[in-house]
């Protein structure tokens, strides 16, 4: 049963209006109110166990695409298998449900997400600023991102 | 930068400053009695760098640790998203500065499998990838078990450590002509072939070294002092390493055969023979910081043996020729058909990920993502270290072979 193709076609059957197959093999589409409970049953179930969290990347596509998206990359020790998953949200309120109750990596990668993109993660039980400080304006990995000019006084343009 | 803003003040100190720009997560008003809030770092020797850990103390009970991190954060995505690929390499280097060769071997080896020429590449390329990284291993691992020796209380064997950490610094710099950072491996080949006698030297180096690790285990690894303060502490389980993502010789430690050069086998890690040390409790729990800081060392002893049999192989079945030149197969133009992908792969913390977003169109990626093994393995501390004393505290971190470089990025 541990097969990536069979994986995807049972969690998009469990799911169906919220995940659908991504356009590349291992990627599967989830809708953002739903990514919790994919993960838990992706987590929990006997026969897909991916049991860790390996990376979480914010992503923003531009102001032209309108969209930001948030990808996991998620692997399983016993069946070595990868499953990248994406969530695609509007690019004027970025929110999507925490995982982080289901992996505790999540954590402070979605701290980070939050921090360069000001995507926000909703349930996380503390979303603060990680890299940068916590009076800095902005998200700079936003494509149309504008450094300030001054920060305490300290030019920023160097 | 003209005289007038030379002599100008840039930054005047205010205190209220400091709370506004990395605020404490914990607040007073909810201390209890006998509590306080204690702040290690972020100029602190023993955090191994630029970080700051706030500490709720009771007595000398730790009940909380909240890391602050970001201090010497240089931006490496958003330099990424404005540089051809190949230009990232020395940014790569960046992240990790004590282990440049298997970052850029990763990043390398990540770009090669998108652009599909990750099999073409010449053995003698993969066998001098695998050397130059195995080397960076070693030294790495040596100063993870130097440093913590040196915070555990033992002066000596980080001396020693740094002394022979010197040859193989100086290995590369032959090599690559740098010491630290290398820009050595190149996406589809190398910089440079190895330097005629440079098989010879390595094997030199591999024989002086192997009584002197021997030596540093019966001084260091099996002193009573070191035994004492590191067995049974920071007890780190199996389940809560895996759900925590924590990967490298912290999870091996905890009782799980996972190595990535194992596990995926790439480059030509399969064809080489080695094997992968898990901890097993021999001074006290399964997990604990002695148990990490022995993998490191069994792992030291592995990746000697690797060595060797490159260096074998380097000097018989792909040895030296005149016409060989490793930078044969270097593209031109680097510019990946559209895709997303993630390569990982492992440096001596963990696992190291690299995830690309390339749209086809350009030759700089639409979005390349660092994911370090310091930063996952660091946000395990507060689990970690609840209710432990202030000196296992700092023996905790420093078994987490944290280098800030890379938990900032």
């Amino acid at each position: 049963m541990a097969d990536l193709s069979n994986i995807v076609s049972k969690v998009s059957s469990v799911w169906s209006e919220h995940v659908k197959p991504g356009d590349a093999p291992g990627v599967v589409m989830v809708d953002a109110s739903h990514i919790r409970e994919v993960c838990e049953f992706l987590q929990r179930d006997p026969d897909c166990y991916f049991d860790m969290l390996s990376c979480l990347t914010g992503l923003d596509n531009g102001p032209e695409a309108g969209t930001m998206e948030v990808i996991y990359n998620l692997y399983s020790i016993p069946f070595h298998l990868h499953l990248m998953l994406r969530v695609i949200v509007r690019r004027d309120n970025p929110e999507v449900p925490s995982v982080t109750s289901v992996y505790r990596t999540a954590n402070w990668h979605e701290r980070e997400a939050y921090d360069l993109f000001g995507i926000r993660f909703t349930g996380h039980p503390d979303l603060r600023r990680i890299l940068l400080p916590a009076d800095w304006e902005g998200y700079p990995l936003r494509k149309d991102y504008r450094h300030q000019e001054y920060y305490r006084g300290v030019k920023v343009e160097y | 930068m003209n005289t007038k803003t030379l002599n100008k003040v840039q930054y005047r100190f205010e205190e209220e400053n400091l709370l506004k720009s990395e605020p404490n997560a914990l607040r007073v008003e909810d201390l209890k009695e006998e509590e306080m809030i204690i702040n290690l770092g972020p100029q602190h020797p023993s955090t191994h760098g630029v970080l700051r850990l706030e500490v709720l103390l009771e007595g000398e009970i730790v009940k909380e640790v909240v890391p602050h991190i970001g201090y010497l954060h240089r931006c490496f995505e958003k330099h990424a998203e404005n540089l051809p690929y190949n230009q990232i390499i020395p940014f790569v280097d960046r992240c990790d500065y004590v282990t440049a060769m298997n970052n850029e071997h990763i990043y390398a080896m990540g770009v090669e499998r998108m652009l599909g020429i990750a099999d073409q590449l010449p053995k003698r390329v993969e066998y001098i990838r695998v050397l130059v990284a195995e080397l960076n291993r070693i030294a790495s691992h040596m100063i993870a078990i130097g440093t913590y020796g040196m915070d555990i209380g033992s002066f000596t064997p980080f001396f020693w450590i740094m002394r022979d950490r010197e040859h193989i610094l100086r290995l590369l710099e032959w090599a690559s002509g740098a010491r630290l950072l290398y820009n050595y491996i190149w996406i589809g080949g190398l910089y440079y072939d190895l330097p005629i006698g440079f098989e010879e030297r390595c094997r030199e180096f591999v024989n002086y070294f192997k009584p002197k690790l021997k030596e540093l285990e019966v001084v260091l690894i099996e002193n009573k002092i070191f035994v004492e303060r590191t067995a049974n502490v920071g007890v780190l389980p199996l389940d809560l390493a895996i759900n925590c993502g924590v990967t490298g010789p912290m999870l091996r430690a905890s009782g799980l055969r996972f190595d990535l050069r194992k596990v995926d086998g790439y480059s030509v890690y399969p064809e080489l023979e080695f094997s992968v040390p898990i901890g097993e409790g021999k001074m006290g729990t399964v997990g604990d910081c002695w148990d990490r800081t022995w993998v490191r060392l069994e792992e030291i002893y592995q990746s000697l043996h690797i060595v060797e049999q490159c260096i074998d192989r380097l000097l018989k079945d792909h040895k030296r020729t005149r016409d060989f030149d490793p930078q044969a197969m270097v593209p031109k133009k680097i510019r990946p058909p559209k895709q997303d992908f993630y390569v990982r792969g492992e440096m001596p913390k963990g696992e190291l990920g690299f995830f690309f977003r390339a749209d086809g169109r350009n030759d700089i990626p639409f979005r390349c993502k660092c994911r370090s093994a310091s930063f996952v393995n660091l946000s395990v501390l507060p689990e970690i270290a609840r209710g432990v004393l202030v000196a296992d505290l700092i023996a905790i971190l420093g078994s987490i072979d944290i280098v800030l470089g890379e938990v900032d990025r």
